[in-house]
């Protein structure tokens, strides 16, 4: 009995048993299908999710950098290359601790305040998790030695860089300008123009003058390799790869030999030259003076060298041919003529007797005065142009009136962009009625018309627009589109694109105007002319015309003295020129920042490169130009040269 | 006299269950030879591990229940023991306190309690079988409940998973009402919030991952997104063995170990899946069977817990990679690296083969 209610007790409890094995055996099951139906969900309904998922973990596009265009003068001489150069570098995101970081690098490696101060300043700019270089061009022990000691330092690592530089140094540095790091605002553009995608991977880009203009054509298009990559983002092997395309080669029609004779004649002076080829535009040379050393920005420029650039009274960072203004003084006058002629003013016979001051009708107590107190006695108008004969030029001015003398002179270039290839060229000013209401909300006075005729009051010019308007008067009239690149060259194939030659404006002279003027011009540098000495020993004719302008104003009764005057006030030099005369190959305009007379401290610099280019003659010494008379343009106002 | 000799050796192997073991393990070597990046020495430090743990599976297979019925309570105290030296002299590794040095060798006293926990119900419910009330279920619950302390001090949650899994099924075999069962639950529900705030920061974040692993895509998340990837881009056949993206360019996480499956899913795809699904149902099958015609309760509350574990081990491991479960540290058993775990493993198969062999017939 007892035994009886064991068993069926024991049987009750199997089957217990059994029931709840099976209700675990149906949970088992449930939660399998639970799993089998999500591996459905992740393998066969949104397979081709995590499939794109996967392959976006594992590739990756590397851009391939490449290597910028050249530069290169007419003859071949590099100005600007690349070459590749190990940096030191640390991204500051992984790095604790930077300062600790360089004091234990610099250890190990040196590093210099410089580097320290510029890293500094670069670190700055850039996003933390971007590598900023603390040392380069390390050279190869360097580069070993810290690469045995790299488990050391996590964040730093050794990169090979391209970089730019500029073999001439301080030569023509204005034209050339410079690459730099690129900024927010560079970005910024980069994505305006949509060209943000070939940057992928350039540090750098063109931040003035030809790098600048020519940015496109140097930086060359980026390649792109795809690889497959682990999770810790190190390539493991290409998968395919799109070659870069190099940038294109600039070749200049600057002569550097030229340009650095022309720089050196230059000596301790500020200024600028122009030289310009009158028959296709190309520029011969472009001086800014002084100049700087480009090669400081490439990497970013230190803190103190830009103070000192930026600092300087003399400020060399400025781009004086197409960024200086100034009045243009007797340079203005040939154009002034040309009108008086083409406008049939002026034709000879046609002479005035200078009485040394030109009076207004109607206001014969104010005297319009010329430079030459006594007066220039009979004055025709080559004899204008050839001693600078100031009352000649007031009575033109007046006679033709500001609308017809602006209108005809603009297609000479002034009061215009001239469209050399380097961007920020100012307009300088060509002044009419019109202007001066919009600008001051004054009536226009007759007065102004007559100063204009001898290029002082508001007229302002840059050096690019003094030499292509000299250019223009070569080229009998006919303008050309000016150009420092001749052509641009595919790096990959050597085939060489011309740039078109193009003209950008032209007027239609009488030959025998021109042939006026020209030998007005040629007198200028013969004896008798303002610029004798320049002529002297010169187997070409040189056709020129000097002045000077002012840069501070001198009252009605005051004589200008020179020597009485602060370096820095004194007039500044004025200088164009062509030739030879009669078949014009260098048409050039100079400047030089307070060097008192044109045709004491302009022409001689004129005249050493029209020799060098002419002739190939390469100044031997500094041949001292005898001191003239002192020649000068003094306006009866008191208003001062606006800089505007 | 061969064959005499392996009917010797074999007499208490359960082959099905052998057959389908072997055949899991040797899925593992191959996937594991993959997801080491082609790791000779690893696949074969594996070997070595398996070859172990069947030798300890034999012996276990060829001791009768009996005796083990005769060391649960003592197997259980020592355990406890070893537990509170843990806490006491635990060697810290990785954040947790888990290793305990005796003298020459390290254990992990956790692990033992994975076989000890379950015996040691298994017994207490067995010896209380005539007159079970609801006391007995509650001591029953104490037994559980403080090696399961223990261990989530250290903190290893994945082990206290297990273990509270293995007990709670124990319970459940044993015929806890359910009544009493769906009470728990509502009490659990209402406790979650305690049990919630009593969570490490690093466990909270993995509860909150799961919902929504894209929260923190490098951090916490990394893991269940690549996992997912790393599935999901297997497709229905697999990228091939040795051919997986995700698993051979380093960005699957822990890939031999918690997250190898998710490598075998990318290299063998949905067919893959459902072939080793097969597999560990066919396990668990073979188990519960065993179970069912164990002979006395000890037997069979111990088969059902050991089998339902492994089943838990299963599914909280895969239910994790393919991101329907949290982030616990669980291995996939059979397939994942490691001796420790195979060893317990593989101690409960031959427990279960021990209990189907050394059956005698039913007195009547």
């Amino acid at each position: 009995m007892k035994l009886r209610s064991e068993l069926k007790n024991h049987l009750k409890e199997q089957y217990n048993f059994r029931l709840r094995l099976g209700v675990a055996a149906i949970v088992v099951i449930i939660c399998f299908a639970g799993l089998i139906s999500r591996f459905f969900y992740l393998q066969m309904a949104k397979y081709n999710y995590f499939q794109t998922l996967a392959e976006n973990n594992r590739i990756s596009l590397v851009p391939i950098v490449p290597n910028r265009g050249l530069i290169l003068d007419r003859n071949g001489v590099i100005l600007a290359h690349n070459f590749f150069v190990y940096t030191l570098e640390i991204t500051p995101s992984k790095v604790d601790n930077v300062d600790n970081l360089i004091n234990d690098l610099s250890k190990l490696i040196e590093v210099s305040t410089e580097d320290r101060k510029r890293f500094k300043k670069l670190r700055t700019q850039s996003h933390s998790f971007e590598s900023v270089p603390i040392r380069t061009h390390l050279n190869e022990f360097e580069a070993a030695k810290f690469a045995v000691n790299r488990f050391r330092f996590p964040g730093v690592e050794i990169r090979s860089r391209l970089f730019r530089h500029y073999p001439q140094g301080k030569l023509a540095s204005h034209m050339l300008g410079y690459i730099g790091r690129i900024n927010d605002s560079d970005l910024q553009d980069l994505e305006d123009n949509e060209d943000i995608s070939n940057y992928k991977g350039s540090d750098h880009i063109g931040k003035s003058g030809l790098e600048q203009y020519y940015e496109r054509n140097l930086h060359g298009e980026t390649g792109f390799q795809q690889v497959e990559i682990d999770a810790d983002g190190q390539a493991v092997r290409v998968l395919s790869s799109t070659a870069p395309v190099p940038g294109d080669n600039l070749i200049l029609s600057v002569d550097s030999k030229l340009q650095s004779i022309a720089e050196e004649a230059f000596g301790e002076h500020r200024g600028a030259l122009v030289a310009i080829n009158p028959k296709n535009g190309e520029i011969l040379a472009y001086v800014s003076e002084p100049t700087f050393d480009p090669n400081l920005f490439v990497d970013g420029i230190d803190t103190e060298s830009w103070k000192s650039l930026n600092d300087s009274p003399d400020k060399p960072l400025i781009n004086r041919p197409i960024r200086g203004i100034y009045p243009p003084g007797s340079t203005f006058k040939p154009f002034v003529a040309m009108a008086g002629l083409e406008d049939g003013k002026r034709n000879p016979p046609f002479n005035i007797n200078d009485p040394g001051y030109f009076i207004l009708p109607g206001n014969a107590a104010h005297h319009y005065r010329d430079w030459k107190p006594e007066g220039h006695g009979n004055v025709d108008i080559q004899k204008a142009i050839t001693v600078s004969c100031d009352t000649f030029f007031y009575g033109l001015a007046l006679d033709l009136g500001i609308d017809k003398l602006t209108s005809f002179v603009s297609h000479f270039g002034f009061g215009k962009k001239t469209g050399i290839d380097i961007d920020g060229e100012m307009e300088g000013l060509l002044p009419t009625p019109d202007w001066k209401w919009h600008r001051w909300k004054q009536r226009w006075y007759p007065g102004e018309t007559v100063i204009v005729g001898i290029g002082q009051g508001y007229t302002l010019v840059t050096p690019m627009q003094l030499a292509y308007a000299a250019a223009t008067l070569a080229n009998d009239g006919v303008a050309m589109k000016p150009h420092l690149v001749a052509s641009i060259q595919q790096n990959n194939t050597g085939i060489s694109h011309p740039i078109p030659i193009v003209k950008s404006d032209s007027i239609k002279l009488n030959p025998a105007n021109i042939a006026l003027v020209r030998a007005g011009m040629v007198n200028v540098t013969q004896p008798g002319g303002t610029a004798a000495s320049i002529g002297v020993g010169s187997s070409y004719n040189i056709a020129a015309k000097t002045g000077t302008a002012q840069v501070i104003g001198i009252k009605q009764n005051e004589k200008y003295k020179a020597s009485n005057i602060d370096e820095r006030h004194r007039d500044h030099a004025l200088f164009i020129a062509y030739a030879p005369a009669e078949d014009p190959k260098i048409a050039l305009a100079v400047i030089v920042e307070n060097g008192g007379h044109g045709g004491s401290a302009a022409g001689p610099i004129a005249r050493k490169v029209m020799d060098y280019y002419l002739l190939g003659k390469v100044p031997e010494a500094e041949i001292n130009p005898k001191a003239e008379d002192p020649v000068q343009n003094v306006t009866p106002t008191v208003e001062e040269p606006i800089n505007d | 006299m061969i064959s005499k000799l392996s009917d010797r050796l074999l007499k208490h192997i359960d082959s099905f269950l052998m057959g389908c073991i072997l055949f899991t393990c040797l899925i593992g070597l191959f996937v594991l030879y993959s997801a080491s990046g082609q790791n000779f020495d690893k696949t074969g430090s594996q070997i070595i591990n398996i070859l172990a743990a069947i030798t300890i599976m034999w012996a276990a297979a060829n001791i009768a229940p009996q005796h083990l019925e005769r060391i649960a309570l003592p197997l259980f105290i020592f355990g406890l023991l070893l537990l509170l030296g843990v806490a006491l002299f635990g060697e810290i590794s990785h954040g947790a306190r888990r290793w305990l040095h005796l003298g020459l060798v390290r254990i992990q006293p956790s692990e033992l309690m994975k076989i000890a926990v379950p015996m040691m119900l298994a017994w207490y419910f067995a010896k209380r079988e005539a007159s079970l009330r609801f006391w007995d279920y509650a001591f029953g619950a104490l037994f559980l409940v403080v090696p399961i302390g223990f261990i989530m001090k250290q903190p290893d949650l994945g082990t206290a998973l297990l273990i509270a899994a293995s007990g709670f099924y124990v319970l459940f075999l044993a015929g806890l009402s359910w009544r009493l069962l769906l009470g728990s639950c509502i009490s659990a529900a209402v406790l979650a919030p305690v049990f919630w705030s009593m969570l490490h920061d690093y466990q909270r974040k993995r509860i909150q991952i799961l919902i929504d692993p894209y929260q923190d895509p490098l951090g916490a998340g990394y893991h269940t997104i690549q996992a997912t990837i790393a599935l999901g881009s297997g497709g229905l056949t697999g990228k091939g063995w040795l051919n997986g993206t995700q698993s051979q360019l380093d960005f699957l996480p822990e890939r031999t170990t918690d997250f190898i499956f998710a490598v075998f899913g990318e290299e063998f795809g949905l067919l893959g899946n459902v072939l080793l699904l097969v597999l560990f149902t066919l396990i668990i099958g073979r188990g519960l069977i065993i179970a069912a015609h164990a002979q006395n309760t000890f037997c069979r509350l111990l088969a059902g817990s050991i089998t339902l574990t492994f089943f838990t081990y299963v599914f909280v491991n895969i239910g994790m990679v393919s991101g329907i479960l949290p982030v616990v540290g669980v291995p996939l058993p059979l397939i994942s690296y490691g001796g420790t775990s195979l060893v317990t493993l593989l101690l409960g198969f031959g427990i279960l083969m021990s209990i189907q062999t050394h059956k005698k017939l039913v007195t009547t």
